[in-house]
């Protein structure tokens, strides 16, 4: 068939008329008030897991999100390893920590692209995105896929990684960390992009505090929280790495948080490999059975902590799971950091959550009551990329 | 103004209220306490005692429904889980909401999956059903039981 | 017919996702990346149902997306495409038990092209939109 060159992509969130997602109402160029309606992704999952067994739950929570695909089977297996008393191999703590920070990388990446794109800077969008190709590339090498890579089992891992592949993940790696060394000073010496960020959307520590924020959203507010460091698992009590925080709590905090988070897995994912070489033994324990009682288990997913809660009865299938993403917690702080903010940075300021991206993308509705104005998702990342625009004319910058 | 170990300070604060204490581990401790009692425990282990709230789990059981509100002291490394028995005849309890705006959205979610009242709860509105989902009818309760 | 011709020329595609974990929405998304590149083959992500030849559907729809779904349907101009993309399209997936979801897509829509997997990789996207606009021949 004729091949065709095409002008590049338009919006590739599409808007509809209803339901909305977020509603944000305005007063002139101002919003006043912001609300959230969630559910259209509720899918029962909770309730599934009554009728799965606990090696089948670890499947099922691998897709309650596409994104931090490996952090709910993580903090799931913690959660069975609690109830049960189980420790895991050490080698299993090295390659979960491994796929752990992987998918760190890649999350942050993917983030960096969407941001970028929302104040329209489409190259980074498409730099970020490629780069983030050759980590996807490094999960196919270790897990057999690029998401949804089912390592993770309760008692360890499913899959081990060859000394063999090693060399490999080593060369990836240094190739990734030139590309985010590259990305991160390009991003953080750009005087628009400081403009544009900094001082927008400011969440305060007793703000952040009060709404029980996680991750990068809380850090970058001064809160030191990371599951990692508070309740050492796998092997990050066994490696060198430093919690990232920041003190303003704006966007431009988040970004920095994030950008510097990225090369603290680097540092993990090198040590861990280096202690493969000489860490031998199993891949994981054997779990004839899960004793009734209950356990606690949570992983600092790439958006801030991921829990799980389970209730055994000693069959083989839970009697309840509870899951709470670090989006549940992150995504209400919006209620501080948008109202009083002008609407050009409504999406930047909900992007910074870090939230799910399928919750986020379409379902805005914008009211303005005084000149009865209807404004749609599409209408904000407009507004969002022209503030850009006019930042960069006033600093007489012309490039993309 | 959190005391160098809060959960000795919390056990003596709520001594003669406490019906059950467990340290399941240096790391997890499950203690249980009167719905009555809620707002203050609330009030002292997250204001007071500065930690953090997790979130809350609604298990359907067939005494009662249980709220298990998760606390975290990070530095400390304990997660300290308060359980808090609803009956299910009158099946209420007072919001923690107005203390810890990080609990708004759970309980508007085990009002609505499990069939709990939370009293003077700021926004009681659904979350996560939809419009035509059928009132009084709570997808976590469990059916009874097949053979385990 | 002449707007088959140009169907086969430049598909216009939208994406509808009605509840799922993301990881079709991002694969597809990622078919728009340089590695990839969509465009080599004339396909056009749109922002607008009303421009759209061809709709890819993520997700094993959930209660609360799908009138939105049966909406944006009837809004799609003739010739309406509709291709499933992941699973939980297919079939609701890992949670086609949950009390939640009314899926899958084909209940509710017609669906003229499956592309399975969980995800499916891009490859295969790319591969199912231009197989089904090749068959129209």
């Amino acid at each position: 068939m004729n091949q065709k060159t095409i002008i590049p992509v338009g919006p590739f969130h599409p808007l509809q008329e209803e339901p909305e997602f977020f509603e944000l109402e305005v007063e002139g160029e101002k919003v006043t008030d912001i609300t959230v309606n969630i559910g259209y992704n509720h899918r029962s999952i909770e309730k599934i897991a009554e009728s799965k067994t606990f090696d089948q739950m670890v499947f099922l929570v691998e897709r309650i999100c596409g994104i931090c695909s490996t952090s709910h089977p993580i903090a799931n297996c913690n959660a069975v390893e609690d109830l049960a008393g189980i420790e895991i191999p050490e080698r299993a703590k090295y390659i979960r920590s491994i796929v752990g920070e992987l998918e760190r990388l890649h999350s942050h990446l993917l983030w960096a692209g969407l941001a970028g794109h929302f104040i329209g800077y489409n190259t980074l969008w498409m730099w970020v995105w490629k780069y983030r190709e050759p980590i996807l590339d490094l999960f196919e090498a270790v897990t057999g896929n690029r998401n949804h890579y089912a390592m993770m089992k309760p008692g360890g891992v499913r899959q081990d990684i060859e000394e063999g592949a090693i060399p490999a993940l080593s060369k990836g790696l240094d190739e990734a960390e030139r590309k985010i060394e590259m990305v991160t000073k390009a991003a953080l010496d750009d005087p628009v992009l400081a403009a544009r960020l900094k001082g927008v959307g400011i969440l305060s520590k007793e703000e952040a505090i009060d709404y029980c924020a996680v991750g990068p959203t809380a850090r970058a507010s001064g809160v030191d929280i990371d599951v990692r460091k508070d309740e050492p698992y796998a092997a990050y009590g066994l490696v060198d790495w430093k919690i990232i925080t920041q003190e303003e709590g704006d966007v431009f905090a988040k970004v920095v948080v994030r950008l510097l988070e990225c090369f603290e897995s680097i540092k993990i994912i090198r040590q861990c490999l280096q202690k493969l070489k000489t860490t031998k033994g199993d891949i994981a324990v054997q779990v004839k059975e899960i004793p009734p009682g209950e356990g606690i288990g949570h992983h600092e997913a790439p958006r801030g902590e991921t829990f799980h809660y389970i209730r055994s009865d000693g069959s083989n299938m839970p009697v309840r799971l509870k899951v709470r993403a670090p989006t549940y917690v992150n995504l209400p702080t919006c209620k501080v950091t948008v109202p009083g903010e002008s609407v050009a940075d409504a999406t930047i300021i909900l992007a910074a959550i870090d939230p799910c991206y399928c919750c986020t993308e379409r379902l805005v509705k914008v009211i303005d009551r005084e000149r009865g104005r209807k404004w749609n998702w599409e209408d904000l990342l407009r507004l969002s990329r022209k503030k850009t625009e006019r930042i960069k004319k006033r600093m007489g910058i012309s490039h993309e | 103004m959190s005391s160098p170990d809060p959960i000795e300070a919390i056990k003596a604060e709520f001594e003669d209220r406490i019906v059950s204490w467990e340290e399941k581990s240096p790391k997890r401790y499950y203690i249980t306490m009167p719905r009555e009692d809620i707002t203050k425990v609330a009030d002292f282990i997250f204001a007071k005692q500065g930690a953090r709230f997790i979130i809350a789990s609604g298990v359907d059981t067939p005494e009662a429904i249980e709220i298990l509100y998760h606390f975290a002291f990070d530095k400390l490394n304990k997660i300290l889980t308060v359980k808090v028995p609803v009956p299910k005849e009158r099946c209420e309890i007072e919001s923690i909401a107005p203390i810890i705006d990080g609990a708004n959205w759970i309980e508007r979610e085990i009002a609505e999956l499990l069939g709990v009242n939370f009293l003077n709860h700021p926004n009681p509105k659904r979350l996560l059903l939809a419009e035509d989902w059928p009132e009084g009818k709570y997808p976590l309760r469990q059916e009874p039981r097949r053979n385990r | 017919m002449g707007k088959l011709w140009a169907l086969k020329k430049s598909i216009w595609v939208f994406h509808l996702c009605t509840g799922s974990c993301n990881n079709c929405d991002i694969e597809i998304l990622d078919c728009l990346t340089p590695k990839f590149d969509l465009e080599r083959f004339g396909i056009l992500l749109v922002g607008s149902i009303r421009h759209a030849d061809v709709i890819l559907v993520t997700g094993a729809v959930t209660r609360k997306c799908l009138p939105r779904m049966k909406l944006i349907w009837e809004q799609m101009p003739q010739p309406k495409l509709v291709v499933a993309i992941g699973s939980c399209a297919l079939s609701s997936g890992i949670f086609s038990p949950g009390y939640n979801i009314v899926g899958p897509v084909d209940k509710h829509i017609p669906v003229h092209a499956y592309v399975p997997g969980c995800p499916p990789k891009p490859e295969a996207i790319i591969d199912g939109v231009v197989k089904l606009v090749g068959s129209l021949e």
